[in-house]
């Protein structure tokens, strides 16, 4: 990103952060990811390819999972944004999410893993993952180098179960197609 | 990223004013391609302006019973949309085969028209490219171009359009509505993207300083008869090596209405409406979908390692018209 520069003016804005009101004054070339990390010292939300292929930087806005490296911190001025930092309760006690990846083991090295918490609670608000086969496909902005899937997808179908939706299983997924099974 | 002055705009015309007076302004909406490439310094604005504060996301009937998309409703909005899933299916599953969840979630229906081509040499300010710097030079021409296109090519340029959306768009008949400092006006689909001939520099027919507002649907939606069949390198999250949008109208096992649209093989979503016209009249069926494939393809031109596109959008036109007749 840019180093410091006098070319253009900071902007003040105000972000609502995981329901606390911040202020900051920005330059308008910031990206929302950098805002948390290097304002805010919130460095939960991680940048990973830092070109919205890797979904390391997920974070909510208004409670929809979004790219934090792929928007300016000024253009979000007025947003409610919840990072990995703000799901817990106040009391400590883990999101659903949370605790079904520690149950599961969904991670390895943990570098995507606040992005794919955040990911799938947006996806669980957005109400569209029944089968396997959907949370494969609406999971696919997250990547995981250690290929910690199998734990992620049991992880998620907890969560789903815990919910009350209809539970994915094996059974409704679609089979693996043979093109894709090794020679 | 470069430095950049910064400005919102809270209605369209002050948008329009702002690129009106500010050369090389850019408006900046979901921000999902445009920042990517600002951050690999392939986009240098000197000026952004936000215009997500316009009124322009909305989703509406229009009188003649079509629908109206606004340009800021953002993909996900669009495809999730019950009007557009219950008339227009081709067109969300069209968005949701494109990009991630998170993507759609940003993405707006008027930047998606926008994206640029994802061409290597495009993206590598170290290389020549004439798309990027006028009178560079191709480098994809006699170098890597495997995602590259094989209809509409230029001595200058191979580049494709690299999106989903504006192909089922394309298939649907749909209309762009622009406003700009002389007031509005509507273009087609089809004529909005355009072939790179002598100026690939510019991928589109929007002026710059036009501001999108919105897409119209006609009321033919194709609901009951269509499909988008897309072939990636990946199952997920992969832009196309060959896409095809199909619709169709039938009556009694015969094709009484045909659109096809075709992406990742052009500059722009490729319509021939001649091969369209062979489909008319005929039983739905292996033989007629083939020679409607073998037309659109009639004056494909492959290059080292995207020749295989060629028979692969032909199976792929096969594919999508079997699976549009036998919904």
């Amino acid at each position: 990103m840019h180093a410091s520069s006098s070319l253009a003016p900071p902007e003040t804005i105000t972000l609502t952060i995981n329901g606390q009101a911040r202020q900051m004054a920005v330059q308008p070339w910031v990206t929302l990811l950098d805002a948390l990390r290097e304002h805010l010292d919130l460095t939960g939300t991680k940048k990973g390819c830092d070109h919205g292929q890797c979904g390391a930087c997920t974070v909510l806005v208004d409670g929809k999972r979004i790219n934090s490296c792929l928007t300016l911190a000024v253009m979000r001025d007025g947003a409610e944004i919840t990072t990995i930092e703000g799901l817990a309760g106040e009391d400590g006690a883990l999101h659903p999410v949370q605790a079904a990846f520690v149950e599961h083991d969904a991670f390895q090295c943990g570098y995507c893993t606040p992005g794919q918490i955040c990911s799938i609670v947006g996806m669980m608000n957005e109400g569209h993952a029944r089968t396997d086969e959907d949370i494969r496909e609406l999971m696919s902005g997250n990547l995981c180098r250690c290929g910690a899937y199998p734990n992620i997808m049991d992880a998620i179908r907890q969560t789903l179960r815990e919910r009350g939706e209809k539970p994915a299983s094996e059974k409704n997924a679609t089979p693996i197609p043979a093109y894709h099974l090794a020679e | 990223m470069n430095s950049f002055t910064f400005a919102r705009a809270t209605e369209p015309a002050a948008a329009v004013r702002e690129l009106a007076a500010h050369d090389g302004a850019q408006l900046v909406a979901g921000g999902t391609n445009l920042l990517d490439l600002m951050k690999e310094n392939v986009a240098r604005p000197p000026r952004l302006v936000d215009i997500n504060r316009l009124p322009l996301a909305q989703i509406e009937e229009r009188p003649d019973g079509g629908l109206r998309l606004g340009a800021l409703a953002t993909n996900a909005d669009t495809a999730y949309h019950p009007a557009v899933q219950a008339r227009y299916p081709l067109l969300a599953r069209t968005i949701l085969a494109g990009a991630s969840p998170q993507l759609r979630n940003m993405a707006t229906n008027g930047g998606n028209l926008l994206q640029r081509t994802r061409c290597y040499y495009f993206y590598d300010v170290g290389t020549p490219c004439n798309k990027r710097e006028p009178g560079s030079g191709c480098p994809a021409i006699a170098g890597l171009n495997r995602m590259h296109a094989i209809l509409g090519t230029s001595e200058q340029c191979i580049a494709t359009y690299p999106g989903d959306m504006a192909v089922a768009l394309a298939a649907l008949e749909a209309v762009v509505q622009v406003q700009g400092p002389d007031g509005e006006r509507s273009i087609p689909l089809g004529e909005f993207h355009r072939l790179p001939g002598d100026t690939p520099q510019f991928d589109n027919n929007l002026r710059p300083d036009e501001l999108i507002t919105a897409i119209d649907l006609p009321r033919r939606g194709f609901a009951k008869h269509h499909s988008y069949v897309k072939v990636r390198d990946r199952s997920s999250y992969a832009f196309a090596l060959v896409s095809v949008a199909a619709g169709l109208e039938m009556e009694g096992g015969k094709i009484t209405t045909a659109r096809l649209a075709l992406g990742g093989v052009a500059h722009k979503p490729w319509r021939d409406p001649e091969a369209e016209a062979l489909l008319v009249g005929q039983a739905a069926g292996a033989d007629a979908f083939r020679a409607a494939a073998d037309h659109l393809l009639r004056d494909a031109r492959g290059y080292r390692f995207n020749a295989f596109k060629i028979e692969l959008a032909r199976r792929a036109v096969v594919r999508a018209l079997r699976e549009a007749s036998t919904a």
